[in-house]
């Protein structure tokens, strides 16, 4: 029994250390690596901030054919009376939220605005988050500006007034023949906007953390709930154990 | 125990279960299945991964049927119908996060099961049918997680069947016309998502339950082995039942209580507080829907596949074709059907095999392991290279063991099992 427990605990070491390996080589990145946001899901105010940016700043082009309004004012405490003043006035509160972009956008942009409900979820928060504070003036862009963490990106500096102009840092670093050459390594405000950087940091948080909301709506239910189950599952299992050591107690 | 008669007779209960006794073989049934079917009392840790794969397949059946009264099987209606499972219907995120972990935790068990008879033997003489049996629900089950990954309609789902299905047409002749058929279109659409609706929801977990059945009258018949891999049938006590045997029930099913109470813990960790598990149970691009125009930048099929997807990009193409890839991951699944008549050891369990074995277990292992992280990773760097070392690795493992298991030394049998956990 002694010996075949050292060899059990020997499997289940091996079986450990190969995973962790795994873990190492899976965490490893290319490109330049997302800024934390910081979300908190079970954060109302932010979420409610969120959901307010988004409808003024975001619900122009972007829709989210997924979340329906009655089920954001549930979930994030919104009041009726508010909630009619974040709507398209057309809307009705059982309906999703659609964007007013006809479907021809895609002739301004290149692209028709991604819808984003899942965004969060395709991308993750700290991507969002990230995006909203990745923008850079880039002439060679047909809107003016590009994206530090999503190159050649389409959409035009919407949110340029509230965050100011950034302007692209970059680097030096050896080419593959050990030439140096220069590459863009992060962005630095030119021209300040209205909001202060603390301010459009926080905007950027509210939203990021809105549209994980909007990804995934149970999301902190879920969560809340999972600790009731596992503490359920504790008690089942020390019963079970017991009464397993109960009826074992005659076997030799 | 002594005290339940052992008669298969009819039975001399009254009342309803009496009535129906006199009917149908309900209390012989239970008799011979449960309360008086002898089982080694030393079963260990490893053991419990049998009742663990009928507990998921069982969660697969039961949220299968609950996520099939919302799903709809089309390609324009598909992506938004999980969604709305997600989002609208009652307990829908449950259902789905209990099926989509569901998934991945089948083959966790699964894989840890098969180890399992690696370990001590299960799948040698007289339990060949029983492995085989296994072996057959195994390839089943990759059939019905590739299906059932097509169906949300997600970038991954659409791309992945692309690559997969396409795997096919590397075939010599036949090959064009049978993707073709398996499409059933010229490209992955909607008639691909009908038919793989069809197959998931019904003919493939049709045929999974038949054989699931079969395995499991396979093993009663033989009754199971044990971590020593030895007969408990020589030493029988005065009424016929084995010295070393207990009746599975109450016994056991109290036993695989704690078990099931163990991997409750852990299943509902994942599905309450971390359902894509990192994007390897629920992979990010399929939050996004089926875009035949936009390929995802890396496509790996879902976690449990990737030993054998890099099994596949570790074969190079030869003669102008891919097809030995193919055959090569068709081999590696195959491979495994043969391993009762592979294995020449007089002992069955590692306990008592030499140290040739012990080393070749733990590389093919390893190498099992190390193949699945190469399937995950983009083909470049280390990971070509460390993949064509594995495969090597996990076909030296099945083929040079006629010869390995037969010079290896073995250690004596005990006479009777060694303790009980």
């Amino acid at each position: 029994m002694l010996r075949s427990g050292i060899l059990m605990r020997s499997w289940i070491l091996m079986t450990a250390m190969a995973l962790a390996a795994a873990g190492t080589a899976m965490a490893e990145d290319e490109g330049i690596p997302l800024l934390k946001s910081h979300a908190d899901i079970n954060n109302i105010d932010s979420l409610q901030r969120g959901a307010r940016n988004f409808m003024n700043y975001c619900s122009g082009c972007h829709s989210m054919t997924y979340l329906r309004y009655n089920r954001m004012a549930t979930d994030l405490k919104i009041p009726e009376s508010e909630l009619t003043s974040l709507m398209f006035t057309t809307d009705k509160s059982f309906n999703t939220i659609n964007s007013a972009m006809p479907p021809d956008a895609v002739t301004w942009f290149g692209k028709q605005p991604p819808d984003l409900s899942l965004m969060a979820r395709a991308r993750s928060v700290d991507y969002i988050y990230s995006f909203l504070k990745g923008f850079y003036v880039d002439k060679t862009r047909p809107w003016g500006v590009n994206n530090l963490y999503y190159p050649q990106e389409a959409m035009p500096a919407v949110i340029e007034t509230l965050q100011g102009l950034q302007k692209p840092v970059f680097k030096s670093e050896p080419d593959e023949h050990g030439n140096a050459k220069m590459v863009l390594s992060g962005v630095e405000l030119m021209t300040p906007g209205s909001m202060k950087p603390e301010e459009y940091d926080q905007f950027a948080r509210d939203t990021a953390n809105f549209l994980d909301y909007a990804g995934e709506p149970i999301k902190a239910k879920r969560q809340s709930l999972g600790v009731f189950v596992t503490l359920f599952l504790l008690v089942f299992f020390v019963f079970a154990f017991l009464l397993k050591k109960e009826y074992w107690k005659d076997v030799h | 125990m002594a005290a339940v008669p052992e008669s298969a007779g009819p039975s001399t209960s009254g009342g309803l279960i009496g009535w129906i006794d006199q009917r149908f073989p309900l209390t012989k049934l239970w008799k011979e299945q449960a309360a008086a079917y002898y089982v080694p009392k030393n079963f260990n840790f490893w053991y419990y991964f049998g009742v663990l794969s009928l507990v998921v397949l069982a969660n697969q059946l039961v949220t299968g049927i609950f996520l099939t009264m919302n799903y709809k099987p089309s390609s324009t209606e598909a992506f938004a119908s999980v969604e709305y499972i997600m989002r609208d219907v009652e307990g829908g995120w449950l259902i789905r996060y209990m099926h989509s972990t569901g998934a991945s935790a089948f083959f966790i068990v699964i894989y840890l099961h098969m180890f399992r008879a690696l370990l001590y033997g299960s799948h040698r003489k007289p339990r060949e049918l029983i492995w085989i049996f296994g072996c057959l629900i195994f390839l089943l089950l990759m059939a019905e997680a590739f299906m059932g990954y097509v169906l949300p309609w997600g970038n991954m789902s659409y791309w992945g069947a692309q690559v997969i299905v396409s795997l096919f047409s590397s075939l010599p002749v036949i090959g064009g016309s049978l993707v073709e058929w398996i499409r059933g279109d010229y490209y992955i659409a909607d008639a691909t998502l009908n038919r793989f609706f069809a197959l998931h929801v019904a003919a493939l977990p049709l045929a999974l339950v038949f054989l699931v059945i079969a395995h499991l009258m396979a093993l009663h018949e033989v009754g199971s082995n044990n971590p020593d891999g030895i007969d408990i049938k020589k030493y029988k006590d005065a009424e016929g039942h084995p010295l070393d045997g207990i009746p599975f029930h109450p016994y056991y099913t109290v036993k695989d209580l704690v078990g099931i109470g163990g991997f409750l813990l852990l299943f509902c960790g994942v599905i309450f507080f971390a359902p894509t598990f990192g994007g390897l149970f629920l992979e990010s691009p399929n939050f996004e829907p089926a875009n035949p125009l936009q390929t995802p930048p890396h496509i790996a099929p879902v976690w449990y596949f990737t030993p054998f997807y890099a099994i596949l990009r570790a074969i190079p193409s030869f003669a102008g074709t891919q097809v030995w890839g193919v055959l090569v991951m068709g081999a590696a699944v195959l491979i495994l059907f043969f391993l009762p008549w592979l294995d020449r050891s007089p002992v069955r369990s590692i306990r008592y095999r030499g140290p040739i074995f012990k080393v070749m277990l733990t590389l093919f292992a390893l190498s099992f392991v190390a193949l699945g992280v190469c399937g995950v990773k983009p083909p470049s760097g280390i990971y070509p290279t460390l993949a064509r070392i594995c495969t090597v690795v996990y076909f030296a493992f099945f083929l040079l063991m006629p010869w390995y298991s037969k010079i290896d030394s073995v250690k004596p049998l005990p006479e009777r099992v060694t303790g009980h956990a």
